[in-house]
């Protein structure tokens, strides 16, 4: 396909301005994505990946002290450069985002179809009997037992499921192109998350939207997106389909994420895989490639000078100076380890 | 682990608890309704044991944790520690059952006091137990950071000054601290990233064999309390579903929410196009539990019985307890 893609973003960095000085908490990201993908932004906490999600839709505008570099395009517009007013015309219906806590994102004195149907009639010439008759219909497709009811009920009266669903609902009330979740279904048990996946799936095939999904969870993004994205000290360090990156992940620190996690077949007498050390600070970041201070094969090369992006294959790509050596030694283990 | 020559050396046996409702008068009227938290839940631990305890949220995984620390009384049934019924112990009794069984709570940011520094926070249960004077007392400081792989100098430093992962490294710091049997970790790696709860899960490991201790790990994470655990108990709506070594009951679970719970994890170990149950609705509310089997509201297989009489947990298989009336 030779279309446009839906977003495209050049070389985003996002800077704080702090007491202890300049902390980049996006520091060069460039990826692009088209209408239909579900792709999954996984990072550990303090990888940049919500300050991410958020320069997008640039809801960090209020605090002074934030500045952005780099472009992001979306539907030809870019984002970084638009008017307030402009900006508020897409949010929410272009582009909308679910958040992690749906209680504190929702407001607790409005009943959901209040809120639902604000959103609409913000964006859409509707009269507040139609953009109600739409609220019904937009958590019916959420499947909400009983909408009729449920909409004019308020927040504390759903359960946390019902309150994300709600949640969805509301941002897929204007049909966007793009839907940024960040961490959906961290805050749910796993039987309900394993109900709210199946839901963003099923809206995604027949909506047709692009979907950001930024988690912590491999797991999780192994269920549901098309296409990954590593995400360590605000960079990108790997990306690749999701069965490639699952099968033969080739950064380390990939590598070390997966092995990490303990696995429901296999042997569990063995001790899990360590990553040594801590998510370096921002204030205190490494010279050279950002892991080498984690990584068991770092040298004197990745102290010194940061590695670029590296094309694997057509669309595998890691940022790692010695992918292959890495990979001929231990290439063995990771491909058996994970293929099934 | 053969259980047959092991000492049970705590036992729980037929806990409730119930939690009032009151109304909006408060406690004037008397409870308007009770959450059943807990109803019924028996389980033994043998020394040197992990056992998991799984549950999502409202299951009673975390007051049944509770109950047995005696940090909320039960409302029926007792616990037992060493034969001795905790509710019914002496002052005396009950400082030597406090110092034996150790707490680890989930979040070690809210869980440590801002404002002392380490090395005191750690003595402080020394002191209250009158163990040893102030150079032993330093000595044991600096030898539990090293233990739980920090370093002595760390005594000297206040707890903003640490990662979560340190912090959970002290939270199990002060709880072996007092050499205890018994240590109830309630979801103790929830808070941590990936990378960082490896680490802590494999310390975990070692000083439990190590120490020999006896370990209660409460979870909501199915692959963590795999790892963890040499038995497992399933809990749904204050009830335990189904028991069992974790080896057979991750080969062949036999309660349907147990499979259901197992299938709904994420996993890309599995392939993609595995049969998937996605349970339908959502765990009923503690205060009208559903009548019969507290899961027949949701399960695939619920039959009339299942709606009626409340089933049994019937031992199935050689140490595999289950509470359904499907399974034979």
């Amino acid at each position: 396909m030779s279309k446009e893609p839906l977003l495209k973003v050049n070389n985003l960095k996002t800077h704080f301005h702090t007491e202890r000085g300049v902390v980049t908490a996006v520091n060069g990201v460039s990826f692009s994505m088209n209408s239909g993908d579900i792709i999954g932004i996984v990072g550990e906490s303090g990888s940049g990946k919500s300050v991410m999600s958020q320069s997008i839709m640039r809801l960090l505008d209020h605090t002074d002290a934030v500045e952005y570099e780099g472009e992001v395009i979306f539907e030809k517009e870019n984002l970084l450069s638009l008017s307030q007013s402009r900006l508020r015309a897409i949010r929410g219906d272009q582009i909308s985002m679910i958040f992690q806590d749906p209680l504190t994102s929702l407001s607790p004195v409005y009943t959901i179809g209040n809120q639902i149907g604000e959103a609409i009639r913000l964006h859409q010439k509707k009269s507040k009997k139609e953009a109600h008759q739409q609220a019904v219909e937009i958590l019916r497709l959420t499947g909400i037992p009983s909408p009729e009811v449920r909409v004019n009920e308020y927040p504390h009266q759903l359960s946390g499921g019902m309150q994300q669903r709600a949640m969805i609902a509301m941002a897929l009330s204007c049909e966007p192109r793009l839907l940024i979740a960040d961490e959906p279904t961290t805050a749910l048990d796993v039987t309900i998350q394993a109900q709210i996946l199946e839901l963003i799936a099923d809206l995604n095939r027949k909506m047709g939207m692009g979907v950001l999904f930024i988690t912590h969870d491999l797991g999780v993004v192994s269920e549901i997106c098309t296409g990954v994205k590593v995400m360590y000290l605000g960079q990108i360090v790997e990306e690749a389909p999701t069965d490639q990156l699952f099968q033969t992940p080739l950064h380390p620190y990939t590598q070390g994420l997966i092995q990490s996690i303990p696995k429901l077949e296999g042997d569990r007498n063995e001790p899990l895989h360590v990553i040594e050390g801590t998510v370096p600070s921002l204030t205190d970041i490494p010279q050279g490639c950002g892991f080498s201070t984690r990584c068991p094969y770092a040298d004197e090369l990745c102290r010194t000078s940061e590695p670029p992006m590296r094309i694997a294959t057509t669309e595998h790509r890691v940022k790692c100076w010695h992918y292959e050596a890495i990979n001929e030694l231990e290439g063995r283990e990771t491909t058996v380890g994970t293929s099934k | 682990m053969e259980q047959a020559n092991e000492q049970s050396i705590l036992t729980v046996s037929s806990l409730h608890k119930q939690f009032p409702v009151y109304g909006s008068f408060g406690k004037l009227w008397g409870a308007k309704a009770y959450v059943n938290a807990v109803t019924d839940v028996s389980i033994q631990l043998y020394e040197g044991e992990t056992y998991g305890l799984v549950g999502e949220s409202g299951s009673g995984k975390s007051t049944t944790g509770r109950a047995i620390l005696g940090l909320t009384p039960a409302s029926q049934g007792n616990v037992l520690y060493r034969n001795r019924d905790v509710a019914a112990m002496s002052r005396e009794e009950m400082r030597k059952f406090r110092k034996d069984v150790q707490l680890v709570f989930q979040d070690p940011f809210s869980s440590l006091n801002p404002r002392k520094r380490i090395g005191r926070m750690l003595e402080e249960p020394l002191i209250i137990h009158k163990m040893g004077d102030k150079a032993e007392r330093q000595e044991q400081v600096f030898r539990i950071l090293k233990t739980v792989g920090l370093q002595p100098e760390h005594a000297f430093r206040f707890p903003h000054e640490f990662s979560g992962g340190q912090r959970q490294r002290l939270g199990l710091a002060r709880a072996l601290i007092m050499n205890p049997k018994i240590i109830v970790c309630d979801e103790p790696v929830s808070a941590l990233d990936v990378s960082i709860q490896s680490q802590i899960l494999n310390m975990l490991k070692r000083l439990q064999q190590e120490l020999k201790l006896t370990l209660l790990f409460i979870t909501h994470d199915i692959s963590v309390v795999r790892y963890i655990s040499d038995r497992i108990g399933i809990m749904y709506l204050g009830k335990i579903m189904e028991e069992a070594l974790t080896d057979d009951l991750f080969h062949e679970p036999l309660h349907p929410y147990t499979k259901a719970l197992f299938s709904a994890v994420p996993d890309f170990n599995r392939s993609r196009l595995k049969e998937r149950i996605i349970l339908r609705g959502e765990i009923p509310s503690p205060i009208s539990p559903p009548s019969g089997c507290v899961f027949h509201t949701r399960c695939p297989y619920a039959t009339d019985v299942c709606k009626t009489d409340i089933p049994a947990v019937r031992e199935v298989r050689p140490g595999h307890k289950v509470a359904c009336h499907l399974v034979d």
